[in-house]
């Protein structure tokens, strides 16, 4: 008998909807036991990607380790939005030092528990981007190089949001941000700058390395919990819109972290060892202008004289990640 | 059993012997002979149940440290002058929530310009900070400080700085009485973490606190300093008991009974001057001397105490506290307040700048006579800084100072010479 697979973008939303999954394969969101690490009652703005991508990855950990998890995080939205004084979001033992040394603190918490004997109890580390790539990547780099028993999860959503959106080492070219405002000869943030972190996280060999958005959280999940089937260093990094930094709706969050894959702008793929072991596909190739055009941060290069040379410098950033990925499949 | 040692050595056997469950390492002179003793003994398996991170800065160090303390490991690392300026965001919020530590300082000068040895101004620039701050006179007390210190910081649940003069005191060998594995452990009973990261029992370490509680929590801190000083010599009389000798302790009066003069200093230096006061005893000067061993907490009453007989007060220290003069002399002319006696501040031994016996009688006789300045800098050489002066006066593109100065002091030498 013939089979027909069910293309589920043609439903409108390109969501799958968990009703049609197996129940194996179903987000643990949909389980009655699901354990609300970041609980309710947090401060996030609305339509935050972070306190997403935060929710579903860290229920998964605790999924993946039967609850048996500790995590450390960096300053940073995350950290402020989950903490505010007498109140607290975590559900599970957690602990925020500083905004540069989330790595290094878990790299500690490690430590502690292999010398206790308490394999079982597994570390995790996450911060933001700005946490993560710029001032937390020395500590990163150094957990990476010894590789310590932690996954670290990096939530970027491509600047300093919660000082009030300033440019970090994540921010694409010709972003508004508060200190790459978009005025003078070249608005924005400048072009051939930027860290590529997990490009340089699989450049140390650690056993895996991830990138997903929250516009696929079983993706998300799956990936949470293949990091948990390792020891040793290990990175996720979620992209994850911020309304408020970029701009855009609160209810776009979903569509734009999926158009940022769906145009290629940002590579969905995992590695094991330095060896890129999985990709995910764009489905529908969409203009990297579908992304730009809903987020403030890029107004300028649009309205009635549109850039069309910034808009095709991004079209050439897409396509070089689509080249160098293999993100379209080949029979298209 | 005694031993002939290195001090870093003997530093290194004590932590070993305190059963340390995380030591992170990251090299500084003069502090690296102590974490590479420590590094061996862990590679042997002579120190066993003890995980050793090789770490990529000091400020990884201290963060390590944080994570491996919270999580309810025993926790020791070691650093020193710019090593513990970077690590200050971290040694900060390691006293903020309330870890115990324990991180030797091997001190040593602060740059610019680069300096390797020793003076005081590293740890002084941490004074401030949270942390419990004890200062070893002697090799052998700064292997007993360390035992004494991981007692401290758990019962207390804060870390502590044990300071000692780097080079001076890290790589000089002299005799050290090392304890039994049986006596430290009479002594130092297992850790148990007033609060700790388990699955079983989750709560949230490090949260936001606003200013509707920010003070009561930094009171708390202060509250538990205060605590110390009634902590610090209990625990240095339980030292005495099992360990049969003195060490520790907030301050130490040696021959101060019937002093009009008292001099009062930290670290390694006050040997050599007990050495200068036998000296100017045997020629009938009333002089005696009080060492700070705890600065932090400040023991003011004990030092009011102490010194408040004395007519001349010398706080002899190996900082600076630039733009007002004397760390430690400050905060001793606020121990002696209303106390109607001469308060003298003599900076000395900075960047390792020997302190000569000869020096310290001239000094000792010249704040005798009252006629010593307020803030002296010892063996001061006034012609090198009104040169450098003299050439910031005349010309504009006047250049680094510090190289100036060294071409100024081997111009002079090689002039003498020739």
């Amino acid at each position: 008998m013939s089979y027909e697979p069910i293309k589920f973008y043609q439903t409108g939303t390109f969501t799958i909807g968990n009703r049609l999954l197996a129940p194996e394969q179903r987000t643990g969101q949909a389980d009655m036991g699901r354990t609300n690490s970041l609980n309710s009652g947090h401060r996030a703005c609305q339509g935050c990607g972070e306190a997403l991508g935060a929710r579903y990855a860290i229920d998964a950990v605790m999924r993946a380790t039967g609850n048996q998890m500790i995590a450390c995080n960096a300053t940073g939205c995350l950290e402020v939005f989950s903490t505010p004084y007498p109140e607290t979001s975590w559900q599970i033992p957690w602990i925020h030092s500083l905004f540069g040394n989330a790595a290094a603190v878990a790299t500690g918490v490690a430590a502690a528990m292999k010398v206790k004997g308490k394999k079982d109890v597994r570390v995790i580390a996450q911060g933001g981007d700005g946490g993560t790539t710029d001032i937390g990547f020395g500590c990163l780099s150094g957990m990476f190089e010894r590789n310590d028993d932690v996954l670290y999860i990096c939530y970027d959503n491509q600047a300093y949001m919660n000082t009030g959106v300033q440019r970090s080492s994540a921010t694409p070219p010709a972003a508004r941000t508060a200190t790459t405002m978009p005025v003078g000869p070249e608005p924005g943030n400048a072009w051939g700058q930027g860290k590529n972190v997990p490009q340089i996280a699989m450049a140390h060999g650690i056993p895996y390395v991830a990138t997903a958005t929250v516009a696929d959280l079983h993706d998300l999940e799956a990936k949470v919990k293949r990091a948990m089937e390792f020891r040793g260093a290990r990175y996720i990094h979620i992209f994850v819109p911020c309304p408020l930094g970029w701009g855009a709706a609160s209810h776009d969050t979903i569509r734009l972290a999926r158009l940022a894959k769906e145009t290629g702008l940002f590579p969905v793929y995992s590695a094991e060892y330095g060896e890129v072991v999985s990709v995910s596909k764009i489905r529908q190739k969409q203009p990297v202008e579908d992304y730009l055009r809903p987020q403030r941060r890029f107004a300028h290069l649009f309205g009635k004289n549109p850039n069309v040379e910034v808009i095709a410098r991004f079209q050439e950033m897409a396509d070089r990640n689509i080249r160098k990925f293999g993100l379209l499949d080949d029979n298209k | 059993m005694l031993k002939q040692t290195e001090g870093s050595h003997a530093v290194a056997e004590a932590v070993a012997l305190c059963r340390p469950e995380v030591i992170c390492a990251y090299p500084i002179s003069p502090q690296t002979h102590i974490v590479e003793g420590l590094g061996e003994l862990v590679k042997s398996g002579e120190l066993q149940n003890c995980e050793y991170t090789n770490v990529e800065s000091e400020f990884a160090a201290m963060s390590v440290a944080i994570g491996s303390s919270a999580a309810g490991a025993r926790t020791y690392t070691a650093t020193a002058s710019q090593g513990l300026l970077f690590m200050a965001e971290a040694v900060y919020n390691a006293s903020g929530l309330g870890l115990p530590i324990v991180m030797t300082v091997a001190n040593r000068a602060i740059g610019a310009p680069i300096n390797i040895w020793n003076d005081h101004t590293d740890t002084m620039s941490q004074r401030d900070c949270g942390w419990i701050q004890i200062f070893a006179e002697t090799n052998q007390e700064a292997a007993d400080l360390h035992i004494q210190a991981f007692k401290l910081a758990e019962e207390l649940s804060l870390p502590v700085m044990v300071c000692m003069d780097g080079f001076i005191l890290t790589h000089a060998y002299e005799q050290v009485d090392m304890p039994s594995q049986e006596q430290v452990d009479a002594f130092l009973p297992p850790y148990s973490p007033r609060q700790s990261l388990d699955p079983a029992a989750p709560v949230s370490i490090g949260a936001m606190v606003g200013p509707e509680a920010f003070s009561e929590v930094r009171y708390l801190a202060h509250a538990k300093q205060m605590q110390a000083l009634d902590l610090i010599p209990k625990i240095s009389a339980e030292f005495k008991e099992i360990f049969g000798r003195d060490s520790g302790g907030l301050v130490r009066s040696y021959l101060c009974d019937d002093a009009e003069t008292i001099v009062v200093a930290l670290g390694s230096v006050i040997g050599t001057i007990k050495d200068t006061v036998d000296e100017m005893r045997a020629e009938g000067h009333k002089i005696g001397v009080l060492g700070i061993h705890s600065f932090r907490p400040f023991p003011a009453e004990a030092i009011r105490k102490a010194l408040s007989k004395a007519k001349h007060v010398v706080v002899l220290e190996k900082s600076i506290a630039i733009g007002v003069g004397g760390v430690v002399a400050s905060n001793v002319r606020l121990a002696l307040d209303g106390i109607d006696s001469r308060i003298y501040c003599v900076v000395a031994g900075l960047g390792g700048r020997n302190i000569l016996r000869t020096s310290l009688h001239r000094v000792f006789r010249q704040a005798e006579a009252g006629e010593l300045e307020a803030l002296h800098f010892l063996d001061l050489d006034w012609d090198v800084v009104n040169r450098e002066l003299e050439r910031e006066r005349t010309q504009r593109r006047s250049g680094p100072i510090a190289e100036n100065i060294l071409r100024d002091v081997s111009a002079v030498r090689s002039s003498s010479v020739g």
